[in-house]
């Protein structure tokens, strides 16, 4: 019944460093050796069943998780990435015991596919009038 | 759960004698072929069921015109007067025969007015309501609340009260005469110590024993309630005070003497001065410092006073788009930081200690602890801890700094402002921005949910009513805070089932100031006691209820995703326990049932604009609806 919750503020500067570090895009990994095509139609039953959506969000960019479109990480350095997530804390690790290379390269293949769905803020009216109550 | 009532012995006579018929029924249906032993059987009932001459002429003849039974001066009459004094708009209260004498003075001797009574459908929806309404209108409602069974419904919101430091002034009713209760439900529901049940979280309790002592006890348990650091009270109060004629001669009401919040002293705030305007780069946090509308005028004024950046989290205790708000600039590592009824300051005070700075503490937490729960945190390690109400405190705090500061401090003070106003205003820039990340996604983000809204209830005298937590955050990214009354913070113990009771509460509160009040409510806290939304359409309380349905208890998602990571079994389960799927609940029809307004469930986030305008219209002429939204987890 009693649930922890993340300490979230009302201050703006706290907010922002959180929208910051939320949704920034990782930085890319070296390209590796390349990689089988992933099966995107397999790879978003594994999206939802593995819970990726729930750090990213369905669109892969929404949510605590670090934005996942546009993938700037190549397969190969999806597939490290997730295999052992350089900083404690940052996103659960998946083994090879839980998540087959191939299981991965389905789930890379299908957020390849999701939209970028991020226009820029001055493009969107309402986020535009915004930004000039900014001014 | 419901309350039995007692069974008295002429309703256990009743229900016998209707046992009965129904059974001369049943039989009379089946001996009208040829059983003679059961009309034999009917005849017999049926003459029993008459009465006989002597009990006719008893029940029939001369009697005192006035019932012998009647009692005319109950002493829950004397009650009500006491509750009278105290300023109490509203008891909130789920029914319960352990108050009923109470109850009934309360809608016939007080007419129902100052307190009004509001039918809740749970004990903790009362709690929380009254919880809410403390929030935005600074005073306690009452919640009038069941022995034993209510208090126990009650007790998870009292202890979110108790954490969060809101008034809140209770009664609950005991059945606390042995002699005198009944066996069975009568008993059920009364204690020896009521008040122990939930002594750990309610900052004072008593259990009067006359009405001279209910009405002494009544009046200092409001002031309790009131007295910084601020907390919930609880008077139990026996069914028989209640319901005995009053016969104690010379009852009096004592006036309400309110205690002055303890002020730091003056020593102490002098030096924290002297640091506070020494300092290169200081830092003001806080978390619950506003205590009333002057609160935020006085935070605002030591910002600008120190020119130091404010983190605020919890209350409104600060303006967001004040150009002060903030952690600063880039590599602003404070050297002092002042927090201000902050309730754990030991992370502040470790990262301080790790690069040489100072952390000074204003609180009043430190006035009021208790041994069994842990609320009170890690120990901190402060350099100057002031055991006192913070917002008490800031004028005798910005008078120091004032007489402190030099001609070259001020003007180093105003360079530091300046950066820290840039600062301010390219990090909102960025946030602005990124509220476009996944804007047209299918489910809906939580980012163009709240965009969306902005526009259309700016121009209103608007009041956010629900936590941000859950949401990222995203009104305090792109809205314009400014009102102490424009955000109520959360759940004060991270217990769920606050939000929509609390939401209700706060729109009461605003209600009479013509204010708007928005929730952006989590589909999780709804389903613990949604009877809430009935209280809602009931007494017609005006507010739009927005739903942020990720179809889940998602926090636990994540942990769960996280325990199964960490033991190498994969998060393919996590939804097993934590899930609200399969199948889907739809809140517009659940509004619907319970009389509201209810739209959805919307999924294209081009529909937002159109739906939020139609519901806001129903809102402002008086009436709540609910918007059920299908979004992105958060």
């Amino acid at each position: 019944m009693i649930k922890l919750s993340p300490i979230f503020t009302l201050s703006a500067a706290l907010l922002l460093a959180a929208a910051a570090a939320n949704t920034q895009t990782p930085a890319a990994a070296p390209a590796g050796n390349a990689a089988p095509t992933g099966n995107a139609t397999h790879g978003k039953e594994l999206f939802v069943k593995y819970s990726c959506y729930a750090c990213h969000g369905f669109s892969g960019q929404n949510g605590n998780g670090a934005r996942l479109v546009p993938m700037k990480f190549p397969q190969v350095g999806f597939i490290a990435y997730v295999r052992n997530p350089p900083r404690a804390n940052q996103m659960p690790s998946y083994s090879p015991k839980v998540l087959a290379d191939a299981d991965l390269a389905d789930i890379y293949a299908y957020i390849k596919t999701l939209p970028d769905s991020a226009p820029p803020a001055a493009t969107v009216p309402i986020l535009s009038q915004i930004l000039s109550q900014n001014q | 759960m419901a309350k039995i009532k007692k069974l008295k012995v002429d309703r256990r006579g009743f229900l016998k004698g209707a046992a009965a018929s129904a059974a001369v029924g049943a039989v009379g249906s089946v001996v009208s072929g040829s059983d003679a032993v059961a009309q034999e059987q009917v005849a017999q009932r049926n003459a029993t069921a008459q009465p006989n001459p002597a009990t006719l002429a008893a029940d029939t003849g001369v009697r005192p015109v006035v019932s012998s039974r009647i009692v005319e001066k109950p002493g829950s009459d004397f009650m009500v007067d006491v509750l009278k004094t105290l300023d109490l708009e509203y008891v909130a209260a789920n029914p319960g025969s352990t108050f009923e004498g109470l109850h009934e003075s309360l809608i016939n001797y007080g007419d129902n007015k100052m307190p009004e009574l509001l039918t809740c459908c749970h004990e903790e929806s009362a709690v929380a309501m009254a919880h809410g309404y403390a929030k935005i209108e600074g005073k306690p409602m009452m919640a009038l609340i069941h022995g034993d069974i209510g208090l126990q419904h009650a007790s998870m919101a009292i202890y979110n009260a108790y954490a969060d430091r809101v008034p809140i002034y209770m009664v609950v009713g005991n059945h606390a005469d042995g002699a005198e209760r009944s066996s069975g439900v009568q008993s059920l529901h009364s204690a020896q110590d009521l008040g122990e049940l939930v002594r750990d979280y309610v900052k004072w309790d008593d259990q009067p024993w006359s009405l001279g002592h209910f009405a002494e006890s009544a009046v200092r348990a409001y002031n309790i309630a009131r007295t910084p650091p601020m907390g919930p009270t609880l008077i139990t109060m026996a069914a028989e005070l209640q319901l005995h004629p009053n016969t104690q001669p010379g009852l009096r009401i004592p006036r309400l003497s309110r205690t002055s919040p303890p002020q730091g002293d003056s020593t102490a705030v002098a030096e924290a001065a002297r640091m506070l305007v020494n300092a290169e780069r200081p830092m003001i946090m806080t978390e619950r410092t506003a205590r009333t509308p002057d609160g935020m005028k006085l935070m605002i004024e030591l910002a600008e006073t120190l020119q130091a950046p404010v983190s605020s989290n919890e209350r409104m205790d600060f303006p967001n788009r004040h150009p002060l708000a903030g952690a600063g600039f880039a590599n602003y590592d404070p050297d002092v930081v002042i927090s201000l009824e902050v309730n754990d300051v030991s992370g502040t005070a470790r990262a301080a200690r790790a690069r040489n700075a100072k952390t000074i503490s204003i609180s009043s937490i430190d006035l009021s602890h208790k041994a069994n729960i842990q609320e009170f945190g890690k120990y901190s390690e402060v350099d100057l801890d002031i055991g006192a109400d913070a917002e008490a405190t800031l004028p005798a705090l910005i008078e120091q700094i004032n007489k402190l500061i030099t001609p070259d401090r001020k003007r180093a003070m105003q360079g530091r402002g300046a950066k820290i106003a840039a600062a301010h205003k390219e990090a909102r820039k960025k946030a602005i921005e990124l509220a476009s990340v996944g804007w047209d996604a299918s489910p809906v983000s939580l980012n163009r949910l709240c965009a969306e809204l902005w526009p259309q209830i700016k121009d209103l005298d608007w009041s956010l009513v629900s936590w941000q937590g859950f949401i990222s955050g995203w009104p305090g990214r792109l809205w314009n805070f400014d009102k102490h009354y424009q955000y109520i913070g959360g759940q004060g113990a991270g217990g769920m089932g606050y939000g929509a009771p609390a939401a209700v509460g706060a729109a009461l509160a605003n209600k009479k100031h013509g204010r708007f009040s928005v929730s952006i409510q989590t589909d999780g806290d709804l389903n613990y006691a949604p009877g809430v939304l009935w209280t809602a359409a009931h007494h017609r309380i005006p507010l739009l209820t927005i739903m942020h349905n990720n179809r889940g208890y998602h926090q636990e998602v994540m942990f769960i995703e996280q325990a199964a990571s960490i033991r190498n079994r994969g998060a393919d389960r996590a939804h097993i326990g934590t899930k609200l799927w399969d199948p889907d609940i739809n809140y517009a029809k659940m509004a619907q049932a319970y009389g509201m307004e209810g739209f959805g469930p919307i999924t294209d986030p081009k529909d937002l604009a159109p739906t939020f305008r139609k519901a806001i219209e129903l809102v402002r002429k008086g009436e709540p609806a609910m918007i059920d939204v299908v979004t992105q987890p958060r």
